[in-house]
C-alpha cells in the first residue's frame, strides 16, 4: 500500500525526514510513534499526498504522488491531528458535503452519510450544529468523514489525543472495526497503550529518522526486559542519593535513577527484590511489572523533555 | 543508506478537470450562501441604493447636468449611477476575497480539508472565484434592474455591456484581493489594504466625478487605476457614450489584470498550504 524509499522532507534549511525506509502492507494497521518534532506529521502529510516530497521514492498503491495526487487522495482517508470540520454545518452537511468532493453522486453520499453516522454512534445529532459537539463526538464525526469515500487506507494522525477515556474506548473499537472489513491503518500517537491496542507493526521515529522498527511485542523484546522491577526509597535512605543507590544494584540489570524511584530492568522482577532486600537496602515500595512500550519508547527517545 | 535521489514524475500530473472541481464544490458554496444571503443583503442591495438616493437624486439636485462636463451624461445621477455600480462590484469583491478567504486558510481550515480530497488549490480558487462572481452577478443585476426604469441606460443593450463591464471589474479585484490574502499572516493587513487601497480607489476612481476635475497629473493617475477602467467602461456602455479605442483598452486591461491576478491567486494558495 505504502512505499518510501530513502524519503525526505525539508522546510528550507531544516530536515523533518532524513530518509526513511517504510513499506506498509494491505490489511495491516501501521504505527508511527515518536516524540513531539520526531517527523510523523511530515511523514503523514506526504503520505495523505498533500506535501511534496522533497527526497527520496514514495509510492502509494503503487502511485507516485506528484503524479497522481488526485487518483491517491481518491482511495484515501485522513483523519487529521486537529478537527478541520465545518462548524457552521450540522453533522450530517459535513459528511454530505465532504462527500460531494469526491465526485460521489448525491443519492450515494446521502446513503453513506446516514450508514457513517450510525458506524460513530451520532444519528441523533444528525441535525446538531458541529459546535454543539463534544470533543469526543468531533472527533468521531472527523473520523466518519473520513471514511465517506470507503477509503482502501486511513492515515490517522493522533486520533484520541485530547478524549477521555471512554471515547478512546469507542473509537479504538471503532478503528478495530474497520481493520476487521480490511481496511488498511497507518496511525500516529504518543499514547503507547494506543499503539499496543491498535498497532500490528510500528516504527519508532526520533529526529526524523527511524530509530526502531516491529510489532509491539518484538519491540519490547528487542529493546527491553520481560519485567521491570520498580523500586521506591525514603528520602533520606541511608543518606544516599538516588545515583549511589543505582550503583548497589547496577550488576542486577539495567538501572535507571529517576527522581521519585529506581528502574531496574530484568527478566525476573522477583528476583531484583529479593537481591535487593539481601544486599541490605530498605526499599519503601516495591512494584514488579511487565515491560510495556513505553518503557521501549523512553529508551529509545530519552526522558528529555522536548517542545 | 541508499543514495537520495528526487522522486521523478513519470509523466505530467492527473488532475480533475477545473469545471470538475468547481462543480464538486457547488453544494458547499449553495449552502455557504444559504447561510450568508440574509447578512448580505443589506449590504448588497440596501446599502448601495441608499448611496444612489443620497449621491444621485439629493446631491445630484445641486448638481448642473452638462453633458460636456459629466461625459454625455445629461444628469449628475445618469453619471453617478454606473459609477457607482462599477464601484460597488469591486467592494463587494474585495469583501468576498478578504475575511472569507482568511477564514478558509486560517480559522476554520475548511481548505486543508478540502484538499485531503481529490481536489487541488486551483480547483478550490476557481470555485470561491466563481461564488464571487454570482455574488457579483446578483448584487449588480439586481442594482440594474431597479435603476433601468429610472432612464439611466442610453440603448437597450447598454445595460448588458455595463454588467458585463462591472463583473469584469469585480473579478481583476477578486483575484489580486485573493492573492494577496493568501499571503497575509494576519487580519491585520487588510486594514491597510482598506485604508490605503480600496477607499481611495472608491473616492478618486472617477466613479463620484469625472477624474478631468483631478488636474492633468491627478486625471492621468486615476486613469491609471483599475477601478477607473471598470468606471469609465460601465458609464460609457450605460450612456451610449462609447469612445471605442479607450473602451478596448479599458477591456484589455481588465483581462490582463484577471488572467495575471488568478495565476498570482493560485501560486498564493499553493505556497501556503502545499508544503
Amino acid at each position: 500500500m505504502i512505499s518510501a524509499r530513502g524519503l525526505r522532507k525539508s522546510f528550507g534549511d531544516f530536515e523533518a525526514v532524513k530518509g526513511i525506509d517504510v513499506e506498509v502492507r494491505r490489511g495491516e494497521a501501521f504505527g508511527f510513534l515518536g516524540p513531539n518534532g520526531a517527523g510523523k506529521s511530515s511523514t503523514m502529510r506526504m503520505i495523505a499526498a498533500v506535501s511534496p516530497v522533497s527526497g527520496g521514492e514514495l509510492r502509494i498503491f503503487g502511485m507516485d504522488p506528484a503524479v497522481d495526487g488526485p487518483a491517491i487522495r481518491g482511495r484515501l482517508g485522513v483523519c487529521p491531528q486537529e478537527d478541520t470540520l465545518d462548524t457552521e454545518l450540522n453533522v450530517r452537511d459535513n459528511l454530505y458535503i465532504y462527500g460531494r468532493y469526491f465526485g460521489l453522486p448525491k443519492t450515494v453520499v446521502s446513503e453513506r452519510a446516514d450508514e457513517l453516522m450510525e458506524f460513530v454512534q451520532l444519528t441523533e445529532k444528525a441535525k446538531s450544529k458541529v459546535d454543539d459537539l463534544s470533543g469526543g463526538m468531533k472527533r468521531r464525526l472527523t473520523i466518519a468523514r473520513s471514511l465517506i469515500n470507503r477509503p482502501e487506507l486511513l492515515l490517522l494522525d493522533e486520533p484520541t489525543t485530547g478524549l477521555d477515556p471512554q471515547a478512546r474506548h469507542v473509537l479504538w473499537d471503532r478503528l478495530f472495526r474497520l481493520k476487521q472489513q480490511g481496511v488498511t491503518l497507518v496511525i500516529t500517537t504518543h499514547y503507547m497503550d494506543e499503539a499496543e491496542q491498535l498497532c500490528d507493526r510500528l516504527v519508532v521515529m526520533d529526529k526524523g529518522v527511524i530509530v526502531a522498527e516491529g510489532s509491539p511485542l518484538d519491540l519490547i523484546r528487542q529493546h527491553s526486559t520481560r519485567e521491570v522491577a520498580e523500586l521506591r526509597f525514603g528520602v533520606a535512605e541511608e543518606g544516599a542519593s538516588h545515583e549511589a543507590l543505582a550503583e548497589k544494584v547496577a550488576d542486577l540489570g539495567r538501572v535507571e535513577a529517576l527522581p521519585d524511584r529506581l528502574l531496574v530492568y530484568s527478566d525476573d522482577g522477583d528476583a531484583v527484590i529479593a537481591a535487593v532486600h539481601e544486599r541490605g537496602l530498605r526499599p519503601v515500595a516495591t512494584l514488579v511489572r511487565r515491560s510495556t512500550l513505553e518503557d521501549v519508547f523512553l529508551r529509545l527517545t530519552g526522558r528529555t523533555l522536548i517542545d | 543508506m541508499a543514495a537520495t535521489k528526487i522522486s521523478t514524475t513519470t509523466g505530467p500530473a492527473r488532475r480533475l478537470s477545473l469545471s470538475d472541481g468547481v462543480r464538486r464544490q457547488a453544494d458547499y458554496w449553495r449552502v455557504v450562501y444559504q447561510r450568508t444571503w440574509r447578512a448580505s443583503v443589506v449590504s448588497s442591495f440596501v446599502a448601495p441604493l441608499l448611496y444612489v438616493l443620497a449621491m444621485g437624486v439629493l446631491l445630484g439636485g445641486f448638481i448642473e447636468g452638462d453633458p460636456k462636463v459629466l461625459e454625455g451624461a445629461t444628469s449628475y445621477f445618469d453619471f453617478v449611477v454606473p459609477g457607482l455600480i462599477a464601484a460597488h462590484a469591486m467592494q463587494t469583491a474585495v469583501g468576498e476575497t478578504t475575511y472569507p478567504v482568511m477564514g478558509m486558510i486560517k480559522w476554520q481550515r475548511i481548505y486543508d480539508s478540502m484538499l485531503a480530497t481529490p481536489l487541488e488549490c486551483r480547483d478550490l480558487v476557481a470555485a470561491h472565484l466563481s461564488f464571487v462572481l454570482f455574488r457579483l452577478a446578483t448584487t449588480c443585476g439586481v442594482y440594474t434592474l431597479v435603476l433601468a426604469p429610472f432612464g439611466v441606460y442610453g440603448s437597450w443593450w447598454g445595460p448588458f455591456a455595463a454588467f458585463a463591464s462591472q463583473l469584469l471589474v469585480g473579478m481583476a479585484f477578486a483575484v489580486w484581493v485573493y492573492g494577496f490574502s493568501t499571503r497575509l499572516r494576519s487580519e491585520e493587513g487588510y486594514g491597510v489594504l482598506f485604508r490605503l487601497g480600496v477607499f481611495p480607489l472608491f473616492l478618486f476612481s472617477g466613479a463620484f466625478f469625472p477624474v478631468s476635475n483631478l488636474g492633468d497629473v491627478g486625471a492621468a493617475i486615476a486613469r491609471c487605476t483599475p477601478l477607473w477602467q471598470g468606471v469609465n467602461l460601465s458609464r460609457m456602455f450605460a450612456l451610449d457614450h462609447v469612445i471605442w479605442w479607450q473602451a478596448g483598452v479599458n477591456v484589455a486591461v481588465l483581462v490582463v489584470l484577471t488572467v495575471v491576478g488568478w495565476f498570482w491567486a493560485v501560486s498564493g494558495l499553493e505556497k501556503r498550504l502545499v508544503s
